[in-house]
């Protein structure tokens, strides 16, 4: 069970090393999603099911969606300053 | 258990820990520095909860095992149902921020940021 | 400071304390041997002392209520600074955006799919929500849960529903509302003679819906507060896409 608790570990540090070095937004919010969901499981070997469920509420549903949100408001930003700038 | 089995999870907060701040130090877009940092404050998850595990413990929620049984401790895992919430909000707050500085300036990257003044 | 003197220094100190912490944790207990004395002594008495079977939920509503407070206020205040910095003011001349973003139409299936969603997402968030006491789970939980129900109805290309869910005056009230109730259930005990935030109502039998006392009231103010809150916040962030007009500079 201690090797199982290692293995997940290895793998928390090995998505954070994939999240940090990815340089496009739109991906590294997906690669987000999914070491949320990864630490949400190493709260489950560490026996913490409301950290859980709580790091799966906020940490894969919450936290992504809120950084697409920004990212689409400055697409659509940039997209009525680019037809302002065509009209003018 | 090995010795390094020991400290294994200490060692990995320290890993996390360090991989968010080098993300944060080379990053190239705003955006991309507040996941950084979302994944630095990860890294304290992983300290508070290593430090109350409790090898064959179980969870602390007694609805169906008796009050005396053997569990981890909750006291930290309480500690950290307020860490998520915090990392949550300051995520929210820190993305209206890159909004804001992007819509003023038309420019998403840090250094580009500094030099555009006046 | 440019790019490569913050890099340097980083690859400078960083490893030093990479080293130090290392040399450090060292010395921790080994992984896997809990020996404080707080977490048994919780554990062990929450259960006769608050009726409450999910010990984190006590601690963090009733034996450390004041820290969840303050929490509480974080998040109020964070909402707050948000929707001030990114919110529309209501004078401020506006132009329509016009077709600036085309979105496909959406498949059938996806809506047939999304009113059983929401149906369930509801429920279980309310059942997250009031089991607080009982098992994993609580007011912030059941907050988000909530809050992610708007989000699959704007999914279902609804956009006239999801304003009026989000944008509707009342959630402010309710965000305001939940953050008072629980200051005030905080309060009450002060009027009687007994410390903040003390468990006065009465404790009901372990297993309840309706037991532990005011753990179970904060719980469910906590979560229509945090509800609000996100409801707010996705509004915000969404505002200019969903109403379709731009301020004029």
């Amino acid at each position: 069970m201690i090797w199982c608790g290692a293995g997940i570990l290895l793998l928390l540090a090995i998505s954070a090393f994939a999240v940090v070095r990815t340089h496009d937004v739109t991906e590294q919010v997906i690669a987000l999603g999914f070491y949320g969901l990864v630490t949400a499981l190493m709260f489950f070997f560490f026996q913490a099911p409301d950290v859980a469920l709580s790091q799966i509420t906020v940490g894969a549903v919450a936290l992504p969606l809120m950084i697409m949100l920004a990212l689409s408001r400055m697409k659509f930003h940039k997209a009525t300053r680019q037809k302002e700038g065509e009209h003018e | 258990m090995p010795h390094i089995l020991q400290s294994l999870p200490y060692f990995i907060a320290a890993w996390l820990f360090f991989c968010g701040l080098y993300g944060l130090v080379t990053s190239r877009h705003l955006v991309h520095s507040v996941i950084c940092l979302a994944i630095l404050q990860s890294s304290t998850y992983v300290l508070l909860l290593a430090i109350g595990y409790r090898v064959g413990g179980s969870a602390p929620i007694f609805a169906d095992i008796s009050p005396g049984a053997l569990t981890v401790d909750p006291v930290v895992q309480a500690l950290m149902l307020t860490d998520v919430v915090v990392e949550a909000v300051v995520v929210a707050l820190l993305l209206a921020m890159v909004v804001k500085a992007y819509e003023k300036s038309g420019c998403v990257s840090p250094s580009d940021l500094r030099t555009m003044r006046g | 400071m440019n790019e490569r003197l913050r890099l340097a220094i980083f690859l400078v100190a960083g490893p030093v304390f990479f080293g130090l912490y290392c040399y450090a944790a060292l010395n921790l207990p080994p992984w896997g041997q809990y020996r404080g004395p707080y977490g048994d002594l919780i554990a062990r008495l929450a259960v006769y002392e608050r009726h409450a079977t999910d010990t984190v939920n006590a601690i963090n509503y009733d034996y450390r209520g004041f820290d969840t407070l303050g929490e509480e206020f974080i998040l109020f205040t964070a909402v707050i600074g948000v929707t001030m910095l990114l919110r529309r003011q209501k004078d401020v001349p506006t132009s329509p955006a016009g077709k600036v973003a085309d979105r496909p139409p959406l498949s059938e299936s996806v809506r047939a799919v999304i009113s059983p969603a929401v149906l369930v997402t509801t429920i279980f968030g309310f059942y997250i929500g009031l089991h607080g006491q009982l098992t994993p789970g609580g007011g912030f939980q059941a907050g988000v849960i909530l809050a992610t129900g708007s989000i699959l109805v704007y999914l279902a290309a609804n956009t006239e529903g999801f304003k009026r869910i989000t944008s509707h005056v009342a959630v402010e009230v309710i965000e305001a509302v939940g953050a008072a109730s629980y200051a005030l259930i905080g309060i009450v005990p002060l009027l009687i003679g007994l410390p903040l935030l003390t468990n006065v109502l009465p404790l009901g039998t372990t297993g309840d819906v309706l037991s532990a006392g005011t753990i179970a009231l904060i719980s469910a103010c906590v979560g229509i507060e945090v509800t609000a809150a996100f409801l707010l916040v996705i509004y915000t962030y969404l505002e200019e896409i969903v109403t379709g007009e731009i301020p004029e500079e």
